[in-house]
């Protein structure tokens, strides 16, 4: 057998050669790579077909925080939920019972307070596994504190202000213990509460606490097959079929407008494909989902799902949060990816992974925004991530918020900009697409729109050149037309005048 | 050696009556797309209708498709270039002709018809005339209308498609001398017939492919063990 082996050495000395050249070219190239900050594989869109299409990134992962750099003795335990307000971050660190106040300064963040008790009340008054924490305008704070089955409203110096326990209303099923675990508040003080094992959707209080009612339930739809299939089951194959239900969310986020952006994960696959599970939903005043969907795609996260790195299935989102200019961004935590969409339901990047990584998570659990910066809290890592945009994600943001204000030809430079840095963007091409509509250049408008894949723009440009054009060739097309029509008749009769005469 | 030339495979082609039958065939197509009844009993009965025109109009329906494919104005047709084979196309075209006739064939001749495979072949071809009269023509009316005139393109398309399938209903009827209902009632059969003979084709080709594999493994194991 040696023998046999031995010819074949030259051979794997040459392969080991060929290896080491080409490792010495990608670290070279890795190297170039890492000076202008472009991580492969990292950020992607989707184009038109669903095909996932390289990006530069719109974020950089410029700092993780964890216990220690906070300063914190006891180390942060299974940390459930973030908030901020201001430049003021407040995590509720669940398994010490306890909210941190941390206050951002700049790239450094500094603990400012440790909230774990509370004067005034009569039960007790410290926290039991608080998942979640909102802050007011006044800067009052409202507290789920899940484990002792309230909602608690403190002021900023942490006097009881109102406390929120299991509504008596017979619409609130009272045999479900009460644990709060995500909470919003408007501007009048009225507190909407996701309760778990509630699936009748928010659980709304006014702000003296009183119960008022659940909204944000979609209304249960019957397709007839599943009427067909309802009349022709027994009763106890009935019950067992509770998988009817309305919707369960999984978080919440209210934004300056009073809207609240709700995520929900309990839906079946199949019914992401016609955009009847709705993972993200915007509620107004009475519930109903306004959210824009004029994306190719409606807002699900993943397109293409894979099975790659033992992930599969959809997108799961656990978390929203939603920036001044409308842009939304939803973190998933089946992969550990962030998707950014604009307030048309477009999809503007997506980048993160599951990993060990800084910029990559092992549980994403909650995500908050100071300004355009983005924090991500992983609740297995007890850290949080503080996500900057790039030169590149600053563009599209300027892009959309100039578009936003009208400055429609300014919005086109910077949406060209923009296709400089990444050419598979397809809403930069019906920016630019739209500011030449604007300026009568319809043809270049058409060119932009094909490439985008925009069907509707495309049309209303080609509308307006086919205009121009039949205006500028009218002559033209009634030479034609006259060939075409009045040559053919006058040759016909000069012919038979013709044979008249001849036979005459 | 004597100085006479060998008449070439093609040099048919190039004959007068040969052009001049060819010619006279295809022509024929655009009257029988409009006397559907008299023109399908004449197409096989009377000679009216060619081989050669018949293969033809399918040449010219697959051209139809590859055309519509590359020019139709994208906001009809979305074509994802990357996953598209010419070839595949064509093919997706001729084997549902060849598999429906040989299910028509098969069934009918069981049951009366009058048809030959040949007369089914170059009657389901003069069937899809319009077809090709009208989505030609839609190719470049796609290019100068917008998506809100895009009705017109949706009605001529069915049109199109509606009318060749009541010329194939005709045809069938008059190329196996059938009644309405009996011509009906053997095109869904013929379809569940094409079903069938697509199972069988299956299930031939796994086998034939599971048969090589097993010879080739035979192959790499003895060669393994005697090297």
């Amino acid at each position: 057998m040696q023998g046999k082996r031995l010819p074949v050495q030259p051979m794997q000395s040459r392969i080991r050669a060929a290896f080491l050249s080409v490792f010495l070219i990608l670290t070279l190239i890795l190297q170039a790579g890492a000076q202008v900050g472009y991580v492969p594989q990292y950020s992607y869109t989707y184009d038109y077909w669903g095909n996932p299409r390289s990006a530069p990134d719109a974020y950089r992962a410029v700092n993780v925080i964890y216990s220690a750099d906070l300063g914190l003795e006891k180390p942060i335990n299974n940390p459930s939920s973030l908030f901020v307000k201001g430049d003021r971050v407040y995590l509720c660190d669940s398994g010490n019972h306890r909210i941190l106040q941390i206050r951002r300064d700049g790239g450094a963040f500094i603990l400012e307070r440790v909230i774990d008790s509370f004067t005034g009340g009569k039960g007790p008054n410290r926290f039991a596994s608080p998942s979640d924490v909102f802050v007011t305008e006044e800067g009052d704070l409202f507290i789920c504190d899940t484990e002792n089955q309230r909602v608690l409203k403190l002021d900023q110096n942490l006097n009881l202000l109102l406390t929120i326990t299991k509504p008596l209303d017979e619409t609130f099923d009272q045999r479900l213990s009460f644990l709060p675990d995500r909470i919003v508040a408007d501007v009048t003080g009225r507190a909407f509460v996701l309760v778990r094992n509630v699936n009748k959707g928010l659980v709304k209080f006014e702000n003296d606490g009183r119960f008022t009612g659940f909204i944000g339930a979609m209304p249960v739809s019957f397709s007839i097959s599943d009427q067909i299939w309802r009349l022709l089951s027994t009763r106890q194959q009935r019950e067992q079929q509770a998988s009817f239900v309305p919707t369960e969310y999984d978080n919440a986020y209210i934004d300056p407008k009073g809207f609240i952006y709700a995520v929900t994960t309990t839906f079946a696959e199949y019914d992401l494909i016609w955009d009847k599970a709705k993972p993200i939903r915007k509620l107004n005043a009475i519930g109903n989902d306004i959210l824009v969907k004029n994306g190719e795609f409606p807002p699900i996260g993943d397109i293409d799902w894979g099975t790659a790195a033992g992930y599969s299935g959809p997108s799961k989102f656990s978390d929203i949060t939603v920036l001044h200019n409308e842009v939304y961004v939803a973190l998933d935590k089946t992969r550990g990816r962030l998707f950014g969409y604009d307030e048309q339901g477009r999809n503007l990047w997506i980048f993160g992974g599951s990993g060990n990584m800084t910029g990559f998570f092992r549980n994403a659990v909650s995500i908050e925004h100071i300004g355009y910066d983005l924090l991500v809290l992983d609740s297995l890592e007890n850290s949080i991530t503080l996500f900057e945009p790039t030169e590149y994600g600053r563009l599209i943001y300027e892009a959309l918020e100039r578009y936003q204000g009208g400055e429609y030809a300014q919005s086109a430079e910077i949406w060209n900009e923009v296709l400089k840095q990444n050419g598979n963007f397809e809403l930069a091409y019906i920016g630019v697409g739209r500011a030449l509509l604007r300026e009568e250049k319809f043809e270049q408008a058409m060119q932009y729109f094909k490439l985008a894949n925009d069907e509707d723009n495309y049309s209303k440009a080609f509308q307006e050149y086919r205009k121009a054009w039949v205006e500028r060739n009218i002559s033209w097309i009634f030479a034609v037309l006259f060939i075409l029509l009045i040559v053919p008749m006058a040759a016909g009769r000069i012919r038979r005048i013709r044979k008249e005469l001849a036979e005459g | 050696m004597n100085g006479s030339i060998r008449p070439g495979i093609f040099s048919r082609y190039f004959s007068r009556e040969w052009r001049g039958h060819f010619v006279s065939t295809l022509r024929y197509a655009l009257h029988v797309i409009v006397h559907p009844f008299d023109g399908f009993w004449d197409l096989t009965r009377e000679c009216r209708g060619s081989m050669q025109a018949a293969n033809f109009i399918v040449f010219l329906v697959m051209l139809t498709r590859v055309l519509q494919l590359q020019y139709t104005s994208f906001l009809f047709m979305r074509v994802n270039w990357a996953r598209i084979n010419v070839f595949t196309e064509c093919l997706s075209i001729l084997l549902p002709i060849g598999i429906w006739c040989l299910a028509n064939w098969s069934l009918t001749t069981l049951f009366e018809g009058k048809g030959r495979m040949r007369d089914i072949y170059i009657g389901t071809a003069y069937a899809m005339t319009p077809l090709v009269l009208i989505q030609l023509p839609l190719i470049l009316l796609s290019n100068v209308i917008t998506v809100e005139e895009g009705a017109f393109h949706a009605v001529l398309s069915s049109i199109s498609l509606l009318w060749s399938g009541l010329l194939l209903i005709c045809a069938m009827m008059m190329i196996h001398d059938y009644s309405l209902g009996k011509t009906l009632a053997f095109m869904v059969m013929s379809a569940f017939g094409m079903l069938v003979i697509i199972f069988i084709m299956l299930i031939f080709f796994s086998l034939i492919s599971d048969g090589i594999a097993y010879f080739v493994s035979l192959y790499k194991e003895l060669s393994f063990r005697l090297y």
